[in-house]
């Protein structure tokens, strides 16, 4: 990892999932943990993988890329789990992101952020918070707050829909 | 941070809240025994309480409320005034006002400061010099008006604890104003002084009798000991006065003075005592009073000597008890559930390792981790007692507003549950009590028609049972008409006509959403909302409820709740590589069923006789993977009915540490929470009265 600056303002981790490179705000981010052993909660929406165990809590662990669609995440050795804590309704919550590898973390002032562009980005725009720069590489800035609010709120709240067999995580 | 002011007030609040339950629950006992003096001074003291700290504290209005109540019932001490049931009703509805008083943080609402003003002219209709009503038979007659001439001798022995001075009450000070009511003589007794040499400097070791001839009422007297009730025994007898009551309890204290002084033996004493006929034989003789009140009267004086006896005992209960934030205790139990888990962890490991010294303190140390478990969460563990008190108010308010006449029998008050199951069992409770005053007890004429007493019982219960709580709300009233419940439900189509269903399924149709079969919806019940609520606050509790019930002989509703929320014993089960984990307090058995090749959710089993369904979790729940060839399955009850769940593999108890899944999964319903294993992976624990609720519903 880069060394840390000494503000927290204008940094941000860098993850990938797939090839694209993606970041959040490092005041979101708690942790990173190596992967461990998920417990899958079944009859629940399949981008939700489960919980795992942090220190005692039971914490629900996000699986990006299907949210995004983009596929999803096969775990190899890179594989990480970003801790990450959003206002969800108001409340502090605590969840888990997986990524198929975290990079480093970045300082971008708002020169280097641009806005979103219209069309051709590979997510959804409203999760979107810009688009950083850095030498040639182009990082996709997620707005947490968008991100995992809308995790809660994709049919979570009835539970009903089936998750088919899967398999479950090593 | 919370300003000195607000810690005040916060504590004020507190310490009235509790003032007024307890005032509330003495005018209902009042109303049993309206003859108890010791009720009307306890009555008098909360109500003295709560004006002076309110004055204190910057609650004025209640102060001055407070103030107009307080002189009526000093009145009714000072036998100036009989109890009777308008004062009753007067001040119980004195409490609830006063309630609003302090609760309400804003202005208070017109509505509030009428009821206020009606309250007190109600009461200075008592407050006037006029001597009111007839005193009730056993209050003294009427020479005791003129008590302001009246010279009276009260005889009080003042026996401080050795730790008065500490306090900053000095004894001297109260003989000094217990002088200024009138002639005091003074015996003082030095039995307890020690010698020079070991005296302690700040005890007090010196206690006096005295004998004081006043013209003052007890009233005043008690007032002088009001602030240091807790620090010593007092005791205040009337030695002499004409009044035929109290004429036993005199000849008894003359009777004590003339053996103490020798002037008499203990024997002839009791002779003498003996040949005179009993107060309560003269009044009944007489046809004053009929023996049943007697009796009762005579249990209630009872009850209060050995109240009054164990002072010093009373006294120790109250210093050994302390007040705790109950967010300070819920980190203490989570705490605690770490304990317990790593303990787990410790345990498995040293089995592997299998190294005899590490084994026998891993044992020593599950041994004292199970004692702290158990302490700790017994500390959250209160006595229902107190919230079937509240509801004697309610049941007699209820039952005056419908005109019916219903008695309250509770049992089982010391049962402990723990703090927030009590909390979150009240409501439910509340509309179970409801229900029965407004649906099942019947009116006065009806149960003389059908037979029964003119009076309705009401029976609230609690007893342990295993390892879970029960509590009963029974009736003796109508019962639950089936008939009803079924044409209700063959209209909304809950039940087709024709399918045969037992009187328990029937019954059990209340508790579905919407369901009433009142025709008239009143604003107590009948709307169809509560029973459903009722259950789903139980099932949030995870309990269960069931009903029994008997046309025309009455119902009983039971409510299962397990012992404690966070800390429950588990029976871990093993589905593929999944762990899962069922309440043990619900697993009856363990039986294997073989593979037979039969697929689908539900299955049925024979057991001894009798068949049971079965679910596969592994289907439910769409694990992969082969199920062994020979099932365990995990037997348990649930709403009175078996259910079979088939899991690959038992692997044994496990004390669960409750951990909330968080508001992800809220409405998750098969699954009330996770725990940690002893490896750290977690595993899910098992809803089973929703597993079964889904799994019936895909089974229709």
């Amino acid at each position: 990892m880069a060394e840390a600056a000494t503000h927290n303002e204008n940094q941000y981790l860098t993850f990938t999932l797939d090839r694209e490179s993606f970041a959040l705000d490092i005041t979101s981010v708690r942790e990173v943990l190596e992967l461990v052993n998920i417990t899958r909660v079944p009859r629940t929406p399949d981008f939700i993988r489960g919980v795992i165990n942090l220190r005692g809590r039971a914490v629900p662990v996000v699986d990006l890329k299907r949210e995004f669609g983009l596929g999803e995440t096969t775990p190899t050795v890179n594989t990480c789990i970003i801790i990450v804590e959003v206002a969800l309704d108001g409340e502090d919550t605590v969840l888990g992101a997986l990524a198929d590898s975290v990079q480093e973390v970045y300082e971008m002032d708002a020169s280097q952020i641009e806005p979103p562009p219209r069309m051709g980005t590979p997510i959804k725009n409203e999760f979107i918070r810009g688009m950083g720069k850095t030498g040639e590489q182009c990082i996709i800035i997620l707005e947490a707050g968008k991100v995992f609010t809308s995790v809660e709120m994709a049919g979570l709240g009835h539970g009903v829909v089936e998750a088919g067999p899967e398999t479950t995580e090593a | 941070m919370m300003s000195q002011d607000d810690a005040n007030r916060q504590a004020y609040l507190e310490e009235a809240r509790e003032l007024l339950s307890d005032l509330e629950a003495s005018l209902l006992e009042l109303e049993q025994t309206p003859d108890d003096t010791d009720l009307v001074h306890k009555i008098f003291r909360a109500l003295h309480t709560i004006k002076g700290s309110g004055a204190m504290f910057g609650f004025d209005d209640v102060a001055a409320f407070t103030h107009d109540v307080e002189t009526v019932f000093d009145r009714i001490r000072n036998g100036l005034l009989a109890v009777n049931s308008r004062i009753l009703d007067l001040s119980l509805r004195a409490c609830d006002h006063i309630r609003n008083l302090i609760e309400s943080e804003t202005e208070l609402d017109s509505e509030t400061v009428a009821a206020g003003r009606e309250l007190l002219e109600g009461f200075r209709a008592f407050s006037g010099e006029e001597a009111a009503e007839a005193p009730a038979p056993a209050a003294a007659p009427a020479p005791v008006a003129e008590k302001r001439d009246h010279f009276r001798i009260f005889r009080i022995r003042l026996h401080p604890h050795h730790d008065i001075l500490a306090t900053g009450n000095n004894p001297l000070n109260l003989l000094a104003d217990l002088a200024e009511l009138g002639e005091l003589f003074l015996s003082v007794h030095v039995e307890e002084v020690e010698g020079l040499a070991d005296i302690d400097p700040e005890a007090c070791l010196v206690w006096w009798d005295c004998t004081l001839r006043t013209k003052s009422g007890r009233g005043e007297i008690t007032d002088v000991f009001l602030f240091v009730e807790d620090e010593c025994e007092l005791v205040i007898d009337l030695l002499d006065d004409g009044a035929v009551p109290d004429s036993q309890a005199v000849h008894r204290r003359l009777g004590e003075i003339l053996v103490e002084r020798g002037d008499l033996t203990q024997e002839d004493l009791d002779a003498a005592l003996a040949s005179q006929p009993r107060l309560g034989e003269i009044l009944t003789k007489q046809g004053l009073v009929d023996q049943s009140r007697v009796d009762a009267a005579l249990a209630v004086q009872h009850a209060s000597k050995d109240a009054a006896h164990p002072a010093v005992e009373h006294h120790a209960d109250k210093a050994s008890s302390i007040r705790v934030a109950a967010d300070k205790l819920d980190e203490l139990v989570d705490q605690v559930g770490e304990l317990v888990i790593v303990q787990a962890q410790i345990k498995q490991a040293v089995e592997e390792r299998g190294d005899p010294l590490l084994r026998s303190l891993a044992e020593h140390l599950e041994r004292l981790s199970d004692s702290l478990r158990d302490s700790t969460l017994s500390i959250r563990m209160l006595p229902i007692g107190a919230t079937f008190a509240k509801f004697r108010r309610l049941v007699r308010d209820l039952a005056a507003e419908l005109g019916k006449e219903i008695d309250l029998v509770t049992r089982g008050e010391e049962t402990e549950l723990d703090k927030t199951v009590i909390e979150r069992l009240g409501d439910p409770l509340v509309h179970l009590l409801r229900n029965s005053i407004d649906h099942g007890i019947e009116h006065p004429d009806e149960r003389l028609a059908a037979g029964k007493p003119e009076r309705g019982v009401i029976t609230l219960a609690a007893a342990h049972s295993g390892g879970e709580v029960v509590i009963t709300v029974s009736d003796d009233g109508a019962g639950l008409d089936t008939d009803a419940i079924r044409a209700k439900a063959e209209s909304r189509g809950l039940v087709a006509p024709g399918i045969e269903l037992s009187a328990k399924e029937l019954n059990h149709l209340i508790f579905l959403p919407g369901f009433s079969t009142s025709e008239k919806v009143t604003n107590i019940s009948g709307r169809g909302v509560g029973m459903d609520v009722v259950k789903r606050a139980i099932d949030a509790l995870r309990g269960s409820v069931e009903i029994d019930s008997e046309r025309g002989r009455g119902s009983t509703i039971a409510v299962r709740l397990p012992l404690t929320l966070a800390i429950i014993d588990g029976l871990q089960i093993q589905v593929g590589t999944e762990y899962y984990v069922v309440p043990l307090a619900l697993v009856e058995e363990c039986v294997e069923l073989s593979h037979n090749g039969n697929d689908g959710d539900s299955r049925l089993i024979n057991m001894r006789g009798e068949i049971v369904p079965c679910l596969r979790l592994r289907d439910i729940f769409a694990i992969e993977g082969q199920a062994p060839a020979i099932e365990p399955v995990v037997v348990v009850k649930v709403e009175g009915a078996r259910l079979g769940i088939a899991v690959d593999r038992v692997v044994g108890e496990h004390q669960t540490v409750i951990k909330s899944l968080g508001r992800l999964y809220r409405d998750v319903e098969e699954f009330s929470g996770a725990t940690i294993r002893g490896d750290g992976a977690m595993a899910l624990i098992l809803d089973i009265p929703a597993l079964a609720r889904r799994a019936a519903e895909q089974g229709n």
